[in-house]
């Protein structure tokens, strides 16, 4: 009697092992779980709308963004207009203390922006000019790298680094693996402080990670980013694929000379700038 | 044999009383953190890692150096730690259920917690870290439950038993190491990222575990008559001198490079930490007085414990203040000096300083106290036993 139930017990644990371990197993070794299948398909109809995708591209879409700062030069109004832009198409919160605060797309110092390209003695238009930094989209991202439940994650089709905010714990290692600081936490709930609230962009609620998202909900519809929209007239920021030969921001980037930021970290940014 | 923790002299449930108190308060805080938001702590855009996460990386520490004293006795058959050695998994088992304790109450959504096991991702360290702690955690109450059984017989621990022991050595090193890797492979953050901090990690394990297990036998000798005996605590004071010289060794090593280098960005967090970090005119400088308390505290007890080796002589009470220094200033050095630090310069160039806020202390007293009741309880049974059977 007593073995038959030893011997019970042993088959039942064994049993609840591996139907605890199964979906471990089962991840491992499927396929990568990424993206909602929706998020997808809008990226696809993204990438068809802004006339420079094509899927069967040798290395497929890797969407960036480059900022002419010649045109920025002695306007700071036109930064704070792509910041108010972004701000308004996707409900950031207006927290008025650096601890809290939540930032896509802002202004700071060249030596801020790039800490390991400041120089002693440098010109008076990078002393006095404020840059605009945002979320780099790497295309060896370590926020992905490091997020532990993949709610953070590359979008294969657009080469988007996006967020899944409900997936994520709220665990913001991705916050100390990005070397450019452009991961904000929802310390509290947003809600209270969102100024005008725009019905197309999810909320969020606090204790996940957010930043930006290179306006992915924008061009599903088929508009251009948010901030690039924004300073249009100057034509300060040009946005599109850089693996087309024909898109507007590749024969830029054949012509000028860009840097990008901290580019020696290997991350490889999808934002380049002209200075 | 939980029973035995049921039975008390009164300042057993005094001490666990005092204990439930911070408990308590800790948990109140908890709450008040789950239902209005992690802007109830001092941590910020800047700062997104804190007090949680630096408590969390030391504790795992203290779980590891428990391999100082199940290495020598199971391995080298070091008779002398017989005693010593249940008492060194316990700590292992509280420590690890402290730093689950730490990430949870770290996590914004707290109520995701599954997503790690349900969305596995081996890129993340995070990931590995989870793994190997929650192995520890089942190897060391495997471990420490059957061998306290089978004394308790009178009786050999069964054979399998051994296969767990054995594979919990390497588990105890991993632990430490993924911990380290969860920092050091950050681009972006020069004070972490640094192979150097997973060999630092482990030395300073290896002696802040065991001064913690070596105060806990000198309490226990004089309030619960149970002796392990003048040899093993003898020789584990040796082990931590030369832990914590190592890693005193390790943190000149930072030193070096940072400053012979000369590189700014290595330097920032060592002259932060260490003598204030001058920018835009203003200096910051909240951890100097702790980090130079760290520096004579654990010089202060090596050269005690040197002095004790030396001159053959010592008392219990010189040997607990040894202990206690040393711990002291490991935990200033990892507890507090090693995440801030690291984090003090943000990545562009902006110095934040972190000040933990009273709700973020009362949930990490709380968390600490916790651990020391489930750390007494295991005592409390573990020392009964051995009273029982000796008779």
């Amino acid at each position: 009697m007593d073995k038959q139930r030893r011997k019970f017990l042993k088959i039942a644990g064994a049993t609840a092992l591996a139907g605890i371990s199964a979906p471990v197993v089962v991840n491992l070794t499927g396929s990568p779980a990424v993206a909602s299948a929706a998020k997808n398909q809008a990226s696809a109809q993204a990438a068809a709308a802004g006339g420079h995708g094509d899927d069967t591209a040798p290395k497929g879409v890797k969407l960036g963004l480059l900022i002419d700062m010649r045109k920025l030069y002695g306007h700071p109004e036109l930064l704070d207009k792509a910041t108010q832009a972004c701000n308004k198409a996707h409900n950031i919160p207006k927290i008025d203390n650096k601890k809290s605060e939540i930032k896509w797309i802002w202004k700071t110092p060249f030596a801020n922006a790039f800490t390991d390209q400041s120089t002693s003695n440098a010109s008076y238009t990078t002393r006095n000019n404020d840059f605009l930094v945002l979320c780099n989209h790497c295309a060896e991202p370590p926020c992905v790298r490091v997020c532990p439940t993949k709610a953070t994650f590359v979008d294969k089709k657009t080469g988007i680094v996006a967020m899944d905010f409900h997936r994520c714990i709220g665990c913001r290692f991705c916050m100390m693996g990005c070397p450019y600081g452009a991961r904000s936490f929802n310390w509290m709930d947003p809600l209270p402080f969102i100024e005008e609230l725009n019905p197309d962009f999810p909320a969020r609620m606090r204790g996940v990670v957010e930043k930006c998202n290179f306006c992915g909900e924008r061009l599903a519809l088929g508009k251009e980013p948010a901030c690039v929209e924004a300073v249009k007239e100057a034509g300060a920021i040009i946005f599109g694929d850089l693996n087309d030969p024909n898109s507007e921001i590749r024969r830029i980037l054949d012509k000028e000379h860009t840097i990008q930021r901290q580019a020696a970290y290997g991350t490889k940014p999808s934002v380049f700038y002209i200075v | 044999m939980i029973e035995k923790a049921l039975k008390g002299n009164p300042a057993y449930w005094m001490w666990l009383a005092f204990l439930s108190a911070f408990i308590a308060v800790g948990g109140i805080c908890y709450l008040r953190q789950f239902l209005f938001g992690m802007h109830l702590t001092g941590m910020g855009r800047d700062l997104s890692w804190g007090l949680y996460i630096s408590q969390f990386t030391f504790l795992v520490g203290v779980a590891a150096g428990g391999l100082m004293l199940v290495l020598p006795y199971y391995i080298h058959n070091y008779k002398a730690f017989g005693r010593m050695t249940i008492l060194g998994e316990f700590l292992a088992i509280s420590s690890i259920v402290m730093c689950l304790m730490f990430i949870m109450a770290d996590i914004g959504q707290p109520l995701r917690g599954l997503n790690m096991i349900f969305h596995p991702t081996p890129n993340s360290m995070l990931f590995w870290d989870m793994v190997v702690l929650l192995g520890y955690l089942g190897l060391n109450v495997i471990c420490g439950w059957v061998i306290l059984t089978a004394e308790r017989k009178q009786v050999k621990p069964p054979k399998w038993v051994y296969i767990f022991v054995y594979i919990s050595i390497p588990f105890a090193v991993s632990i430490h190491t993924v911990t380290a890797m969860l920092y050091c492979g950050l681009p972006g953050r020069h004070f972490w990222l640094s192979a150097i901090t997973a060999p630092r990690f482990l030395a300073s394990a290896f002696a802040a575990g065991p001064a913690l297990i070596v105060i806990a036998c000198l309490i226990m000798k004089r309030i619960a008559h149970f002796d392990v005996g003048k040899e093993a605590i003898n020789k584990l004071t040796t082990i931590i001198m030369y832990a914590a010289l190592i890693n005193a060794f390790f943190v000149c090593l930072e030193f070096f490079v940072g400053y012979y280098s000369n590189i700014p960005g290595h330097k920032h967090a060592l002259e932060y930490l260490f003598f204030g970090l001058e920018h835009h005119g203003h200096v910051y400088n909240n951890l100097v007085p702790f980090m130079w308390t760290s520096v004579v505290f654990c010089f202060g007890g090596l050269g005690l414990f040197a002095y004790m080796k030396i001159a053959n002589w010592s008392t219990d009470f010189f040997i607990g203040i040894g202990c206690a220094l040393i711990f002291i200033a490991l935990w200033l050095d990892k507890g507090l000096g090693f995440v801030m630090g690291g984090l003090a310069v943000n990545p562009l160039d902006e110095v934040v300083e972190y000040i933990p806020t009273a709700n973020e202390i009362g949930i990490t007293l709380g968390i600490w106290a916790t651990g020391f009741l489930l750390v007494t309880v295991l005592y409390k049974i573990a020392v009964k036993v051995e009273h029982e059977v000796e008779g």
